[in-house]
């Protein structure tokens, strides 16, 4: 398909989001929460740096992410709207990489909300931009790839509620098999750190872009996004 | 220009079509007929590629459905069952959302909403939300993005289900407008829906085909025999001896008389095998000086003939 075709359906997946409130809201927690523990260290430490805010937010967006995809194929399940969707000649796999680039847009938005934090600290101190760039690059590639189990929560049910429990399970999930490491066989911390968030990020947040980071957030992106099957079939 | 071939679609043991083969025609207009959970809607979702048949071949024009989908999507404009439609988004702004996912250039899209809004009389509500919409206006609206490619082929399901009369009238006029020029494939379990709109109905009973062809074949091939109205006025004779002349004629079945106000009905019932009692019946009233005020053959509606198919 061309991108002219591509190009109104994630229009339309942006405007779905920049027209109803939830968007909003669900951006404004995600920062209401971020700010208060990037603002504490800096009022009550006058420790001047983003790591409060980098150490928390993929925790915050194993929540954020199900909240924003949630919406996605459920609401076309349960409105029937999905059968037009799937009668216009667009593939089932540019449906998909519409509403995946549609969140990936919001993701963005939100996360460039949180830039006010890197330049108060580069205001008040002095910011390394390498590993300010890497950590908001790994946040934005941690986000995408919840966004993909996200959208493959949301095929499962034409219930928003169990598309989100289904995607913060996944999201969670990798969370914590990067915190596993000291609580599992030593042959198996290779493994968990490999599948968990925390390394990826840890690296880039240090300025390291490693093609090993880059093929975990892609491989999963993409596994995820092949998994859903929408259609009625 | 639709071809189903041996069409079956299961939902897990559940067989909802069950080996259906039809050929449509260019600019023909057919009626998909059947009582709920007949297959009906089942059938219009594998002809627009919503669903996949579980056997069986379905093609539009030349193109197979699942070898060539997109093409055979592009020739398609198709009204789903209960008309689902994005509710947040304003009539001009979904009319332009599908026609550019259709592929329309922004100058072809311009020019086919207008086309398409003043076709559907939807000038008033253009820049109304779906969700503030009548159902009679969210019909059309449903329309409109079925026909803003101006395809070759419409498919509508149940399309006047849910309206009122008026409403119904109308969306039945801008069927009758397009099917001068497109081909036409509509399901409903409204009978006089299919008779005003359709040239050709199928009747759908349980996932298979009971019956199809023109309306008046399917009265005729329905029709056990000739059902005659005789009306005579009353006090011109005995009626009694009217009845049995008329029992004494060659074929007839059965007979039965009403007799009310001034007059008199004789129903005869003529056996299958006879032959068009009606040359007789008048030689026979005229031979007896009988005053005739009415006489006449009924054939068999479409709602006999649905009846009798799917009941």
């Amino acid at each position: 398909m061309s991108d002219s075709r591509l190009c109104p359906l994630v229009r339309k997946e942006l405007n779905a989001y920049f027209d109803s409130p939830a968007a909003y809201i669900i951006s404004v927690v995600f920062l209401l929460i971020t700010g208060y523990f990037f603002a504490q260290p800096l009022f009550l430490r006058n420790q001047a740096d983003i790591g409060s805010f980098t150490d928390l937010a993929p925790l915050l967006l194993t929540f954020f992410v199900p909240a924003i995809t949630m919406r996605h194929f459920s609401e076309e399940y349960k409105s029937g709207t999905i059968e037009i969707l799937m009668t216009l000649p667009v593939r089932d796999r540019d449906i998909l990489l519409s509403k995946f680039l549609a969140s990936g847009a919001l993701l963005a938005a939100t996360l460039a909300f949180t830039a006010v934090y890197p330049v108060s600290v580069a205001l008040l101190g002095k910011a390394d931009l390498g590993a300010v760039a890497g950590a908001y690059a790994g946040l934005w590639l941690s986000g995408m790839l919840l966004v993909s189990a996200g959208l493959f929560g949301s095929t499962l049910s034409r219930n928003q509620v169990v598309a989100f429990i289904i995607a913060f399970l996944i999201g969670f999930s990798l969370f914590l098999l990067g915190k596993v490491g000291a609580f599992v066989p030593v042959w198996l911390t290779p493994y968990t750190e490999f599948l968990g968030l925390d390394a990826h990020l840890a690296n880039l947040s240090r300025g390291v872009v490693d093609t090993r980071d880059l093929m975990y957030y892609a491989t999963g992106s993409a596994f995820s996004c092949s998994c859903p099957r929408f259609g009625c079939g | 220009m639709i071809r189903a071939e041996n069409l079956v679609r299961k939902y897990g043991d559940t067989v909802a079509v069950d080996g259906i083969s039809f050929d449509i025609s260019p600019r023909e207009a057919v009626g998909v007929l059947g009582p709920n959970g007949a297959g009906k809607t089942t059938t219009l979702r594998v002809l627009a590629g919503f669903l996949h048949p579980t056997s069986g071949r379905v093609g539009i024009g030349e193109l197979d459905v699942l070898e060539n989908p997109l093409e055979c999507r592009r020739q398609i404009g198709y009204l789903p069952e209960n008309n689902p439609l994005y509710e947040d988004m304003e009539v001009s702004e979904y009319l332009e959302w599908v026609a550019r996912t259709r592929g329309l250039s922004s100058e072809a899209c311009r020019s086919a909403i207008q086309n398409t809004v003043g076709r559907c009389g939807l000038a008033a509500v253009v820049g109304k939300s779906i969700g503030e919409l009548s159902k009679g206006y969210r019909q059309r609206v449903g329309l409109a993005a079925a026909i803003i490619h101006d395809p070759p082929i419409l498919l509508l399901d149940e399309p006047t289900s849910g309206l009122d009369p008026n409403q119904a009238l109308e969306v039945r006029g801008l069927i009758a407008e397009l099917k001068r020029e497109k081909t036409v494939l509509l399901s409903s379990h409204i009978l006089s829906e299919v008779r005003a709109s359709c040239d050709r109905v199928i009747i759908i009973h349980r996932g298979k085909i009971a019956a199809q062809g023109r309306p008046e074949e399917l009265a005729a091939s329905a029709s056990r025999g000739d059902r005659l109205n005789l009306v005579v006025r009353r006090g011109a004779g005995d009626l009694e001896e009217v009845r049995r002349a008329l029992a004494g004629l060659p074929g007839v079945a059965s007979l039965s008389m009403e007799a009310q106000d001034g007059e008199a009905r004789f129903v005869i019932m003529g056996n299958p095998s006879a032959e068009d009692m009606r040359p007789m019946i008048y030689e026979l009233a005229v031979a007896k000086k009988w005053p005739v005020l009415e006489l006449y053959r009924e054939a068999a509606s479409l709602e006999e003939i649905f009846r009798s198919l799917t009941a």
